[in-house]
């Protein structure tokens, strides 16, 4: 058989293995027991970080610089650190929100952005094509070499090849078909492709074996051990350069930038993502792959320098290609098989790489550049169409083919010109570029839309400018001027010198300056601009992914009834898969089946997520929003419904004020109550006074009466005092009982009232001459101050004359004994007149200057002191002053005599 | 949770200690000549620190009870 005929023997049987792994992965996925679902096949198939430009490259950076390919490696390790926290975090986040690429990550992040989106997608083939010509190089220049065997030889440089003889071409082709049977061979557009993922692990176990095996071959075979290897090596030339940093390995400046630039690699380049994130199966996966991922990296590592100081050794120098060490070496010394084996782990690196960036990049530009435009023209009807799944992955297969012309394409033109490690660089420093929007989404909730592009653009045209441009212009496509003395010979902008800064490596230089304007630029606009509704409400989802394990009900109003939905989502789906999923999500809310759905936010965020799967995050919600006619929603209402926070506070203030309220009201209730219950004592109170006060009277005209009865022999002189007492208690008796009832008629206000115009003066006079005899009794002296006119008032001359009788007949009890003094004053007020009766007698203590008001009260203690009246007059004096308009007070101190004045308006009401 | 917690500043310190020890100027002590049990020293250096880093996050990550 001849050579050619076996390595592509041997080449496809390799394949249809890799496809039958595939097809195996897939069909127990669709029975439902995955054969990725553990931790061993998940780190596995993160090694797709390692490509042919690890397999052969590594070599090739470490014959030319020593421990400088390392970097590239330590950078994961310690990212992997540091996966706990970020990885799973977008995990979570992209499984809550059914995200399936780094674009429609950003995109979903800064408010489901289409523009933001195609960017991302732009940014990324654009920066990963050159990747991808890497592999085609890869591939084709293995299989020439070995095409070879047993004679080492190198290709011819420089020579133009036929196109149809360029085996570059056919491995593009080749690879392009494999992808598609891998990728999308379901008609159903699904974001998960279990069968490739197993295929990439079983890949990634390959390439690490037959590396190994050469670097075992080449230690223990052609040398006595890695001691003897290394002492040997120590005769080569400038082996001190490769064993040290600082010569040719560049500063600790470029090493260190090295480091970060892979650590952001391991997390933003498009394939990792897809493996590691949007293949994950369970987030818990993620704590082995923290160690089983860096083990793999150094494992397949340790060989390096190893093969690269045999090849040095082995092969004369400047005539055999380092980067082909892993392969030539095996050849030189008549290791057919392990050569073939050597191949075949050269091409599973290339075609794992391929095959995953390919299937992200394809899921992208459908998801995120294609299907939103073809959203938006009207003319298509895209949404009317019965077979949308076909569409969709007809988009993606397209696609896979562009991509990896375009990726052969690079490599016809500039694959030549550049080493395989620095277009490999190249591309991580474009990727590195969707680190601020990314990071920033996810711990910085006041990261802008806006902010996110400027970023975006600014770092990816930095980027262009300082490693794209000049790689075109070492290729010849653009005049090598250019790099020399920059645009129109201005020196600044030496676009590997930008602004003279000429101490760092290209790709540091690069790095700094794309990602200072990158992280400056997102940063100023998301402070200076505002933030879109949308694109707060999703940097909430995304910040705050592990606070919110469930979704609160988002914001949507809008008019669609279930059938509607169902079938927008059937169309992309297929109907039956739409059916399903629809009658699985209405079982899990406990309904019969999907019709019973309400039309709600959640229904409506279901089929978004559905849709998502499909058609990305930023197609879904234009989608949705062109057939649910989805009404904008007022600002204060999505302001109160996403910050749960405030809404909780108000909530709280709210109850708060309520039981305050609540509070009050009881407080109010109790002083009720206090006064009703204080108001029945008083009536128990008043009941049994007025009973005694009527016993009393009563007890002595019986008493006296009896004796009358009982004696009739009683001297006459007894029998007349006798028959006085009986008359005068009579008249106390008829006098408290018509007090009663008049305070009774007072107190529900049918007292008859017989109002006329009076002089107070007059009034005054009379009940002074109508007291002349008590006032006598008592010897108390009576003085009046009166002013000589006083307006008339308008008042009940026998009620008005019932209070000043009250009021001196008072006075005339309380007044000193033995020189008792009475004053009665009279006063024009501006608005009323002022009546002041005033006695010399003890006083009234402050704290019973009211209660002498209330019924029944006098001062002094009732029970051992003879009461000296009934007790109504004043409260009665007073109801009657107030219903003229007045007022009925007493000012007075121990010791200093009684004021009791009144006031009647002049204008009564 | 608690325990949850505890890993992940585990690991955040462990990164930090990691990017320390591959960086000026630590790197810089064991950026000379000669060589350790017949392998040069910051090669063996290198090595070493990265096998040291994947035992300490199986230590952290393997640890039973959470």
């Amino acid at each position: 058989m001849p050579l050619g005929g076996l390595i592509l023997l041997t080449s496809f049987a390799y394949l249809g293995i890799l496809f039958g792994i595939a097809y195996y992965g897939d069909k127990r996925a669709d029975a439902g027991r995955s054969i990725i679902a553990n931790p061993y096949i998940y780190a596995l198939s993160m090694a797709v970080y390692a490509t042919s430009w690890t397999f052969y490259g590594s070599v090739g950076r470490a014959a030319a610089s020593g421990v400088g390919f390392l970097p590239i490696y330590l950078g994961p390790t310690l990212m992997a650190a540091l996966w706990w926290l970020v990885l799973r975090k977008m995990i979570r986040i992209s499984k809550a929100n059914r995200i399936t690429s780094i674009a429609d990550f950003i995109a979903a992040r800064y408010g489901k952005s289409s523009l933001l989106g195609g960017l991302v997608t732009v940014i990324a083939v654009i920066g990963v094509i050159p990747y991808i010509a890497l592999q085609l190089k890869a591939v084709s220049s293995s299989f020439v070499i070995l095409l070879q065997y047993p004679a080492v030889v190198m290709p011819p440089k420089g020579q133009p090849v036929d196109l149809l003889q360029d085996t570059a071409l056919y491995v593009a082709l080749l690879l392009a078909a494999f992808t598609i049977l891998f990728g999308t061979r379901h008609l159903d557009a699904t974001e998960r492709h279990e069968g490739m993922v197993a295929a990439v692990a079983f890949e990634s176990l390959v390439k690490l074996l037959a590396f190994v095996a050469v670097g075992v071959f080449v230690t223990f075979g052609l040398y006595g051990g890695v001691g003897d290897l290394f002492q040997r090596a120590a005769d080569l030339p400038n082996v001190d350069q490769l064993l040290r940093l600082g010569g040719s390995a560049g500063t600790y400046g470029s090493w260190a930038s090295l480091i970060f630039l892979s650590m952001l690699s391991i997390l933003f380049l498009p394939r990792q993502f897809q493996v590691s994130v949007v293949e994950n199966v369970n987030e818990n996966h993620v704590s082995k792959a923290i160690w089983l991922f860096p083990a793999y990296l150094l494992a397949i590592n340790v060989f390096v320098l190893p093969i690269a100081f045999a090849g040095l050794m082995q092969f004369p120098a400047g005539q055999v290609d380092a980067d082909t060490f892993v392969l030539t070496l095996p050849m030189a010394h008549g290791r057919g098989a392990l050569a073939l084996f050597v191949f075949i782990g050269g091409l599973s690196a290339a075609t794992g790489m391929v095959i995953v960036e390919t299937i992200a990049l394809s899921t992208m530009i459908c998801n995120d550049l294609v299907m939103p435009l073809l959203l938006r023209w009207k003319a298509l009807a895209l949404v009317t169409r019965k077979n949308l799944p076909r569409w969709l992955v007809g988009i993606r297969r397209g696609a896979i083919v562009i991509l990896m012309m375009l990726g052969y394409a690079y490599y016809r033109i500039a694959g030549e010109a550049y080493a395989l490690v620095a277009i490999g660089l190249v591309s991580f420093a474009a990727v590195a570029q969707f680190a601020p929007a990314m990071l920033g989404g996810m711990y910085w909730r006041h990261g802008t839309r806006g902010g996110a592009l400027a970023g975006l653009t600014l770092g990816f045209a930095l980027w262009a400018y300082t490693l794209l441009l000049p790689s075109f212009a070492k290729s010849g496509w653009l005049p090598i001027v250019f790099i020399e003395q920059g645009p129109f010979g201005i020196a600044l902008l030496k676009p590997l010198a930008l602004f003279g800064l000429t101490d760092l490596d290209d790709i540091s230089h690069s790095m700094f300056w794309s990602m200072l304007f990158n992280v400056g630029g997102y940063v100023a606009v998301s402070l200076l601009g505002g933030q879109g509704l949308r694109d707060h409400a999703q940097a909430l989802r995304f910040v705050d992914v592990f606070k919110h394990a469930t979704r609160s009900a988002s914001p949507w109003r809008g008019s669609a009834s279930v059938q509607e939905v169902i079938a927008l989502v059937g169309r992309f789906l297929g109907a039956q898969r739409a059916e399903q999923a629809f009658a699985a999500h209405a079982a899990q809310r406990g309904l019969e089946s999907a019709s019973a759905l309400p039309p709600d936010a959640d229904l409506v965020h279901f089929a978004e997520n559905l849709l998502a799967g499909a058609i990305g995050t930023s197609s879904a919600r234009v989608m949705l929003a062109s057939v649910l006619k989805e009404e904008p929603l007022g600002m204060d209402e999505v302001l109160n419904i996403l910050d749960e926070a405030s809404q909780v506070i108000a909530y709280s203030h709210k109850l708060e004020q309520k039981s305050r309220q609540l509070e009050q009201a009881s407080a109010e209730l109790r002083a009720a109550n206090e006064r009703l219950k204080e108001l029945d004592r008083l009536k128990d109170d008043f009941i049994s006074t007025v009973t005694h006060e009527l016993r009393t009277p009563l007890t002595s005209i019986r008493a006296f009466s009896e004796i009358l009865h009982d004696d009739p022999r009683l001297e006459l002189g007894k029998r007349a005092e006798f028959i006085q007492i009986i008359v005068k208690e009579s008249e106390r008796l008829t006098r408290l009982i018509n007090q009663v009832l008049d305070l009774s008629k007072l107190e529900s206000g049918s007292a008859e009232w017989h109002p006329s115009e009076l002089d107070l003066k007059l009034v005054i006079a009379d009940a002074v001459s109508t007291t002349s005899q008590v006032l006598l009794e008592h010897g108390a002296v009576l003085s009046l101050e009166l002013p000589a006119q006083v307006p008339t008032v308008r008042a009940d001359r026998d009620r008005l004359m019932q209070v000043l009788l009250n009021l001196i007949s008072n006075a005339v009890k309380f007044c000193d004994r033995a020189s008792g003094h009475i004053t009665i004053g009279l006063q024009v007020l501006p608005h009323a007149l002022r009546v002041d009766v005033r006695d010399n007698g003890a006083g009234i203590a402050p704290a019973q200057q009211e209660i002498i008001f209330e019924k029944f009260r006098q001062v002094g203690d009732t029970l051992t002191a003879k009461p000296q009246g009934t007790g109504l007059g004043l409260p009665i004096s007073r109801r009657i002053v107030a219903h003229f308009g007045g007022r009925l007070w007493v000012e007075s101190a121990l010791g200093r005599g009684s004021t009791f004045s009144f006031t009647v308006p002049l204008e009564p009401r | 949770m608690a325990h949850r917690a505890v890993r992940a500043q585990q690991l955040v310190a462990l990164f930090v200690l990691g990017w320390l020890l591959f960086s000026y100027p630590l790197l810089s002590l064991f950026n000379i000549g000669g060589v350790v049990a017949g392998v040069p020293v910051l090669y063996a250096y290198l090595f070493g620190v990265w096998i040291a880093l994947i035992v300490a996050l199986i230590l952290i990550v393997e640890r039973r009870g959470d």
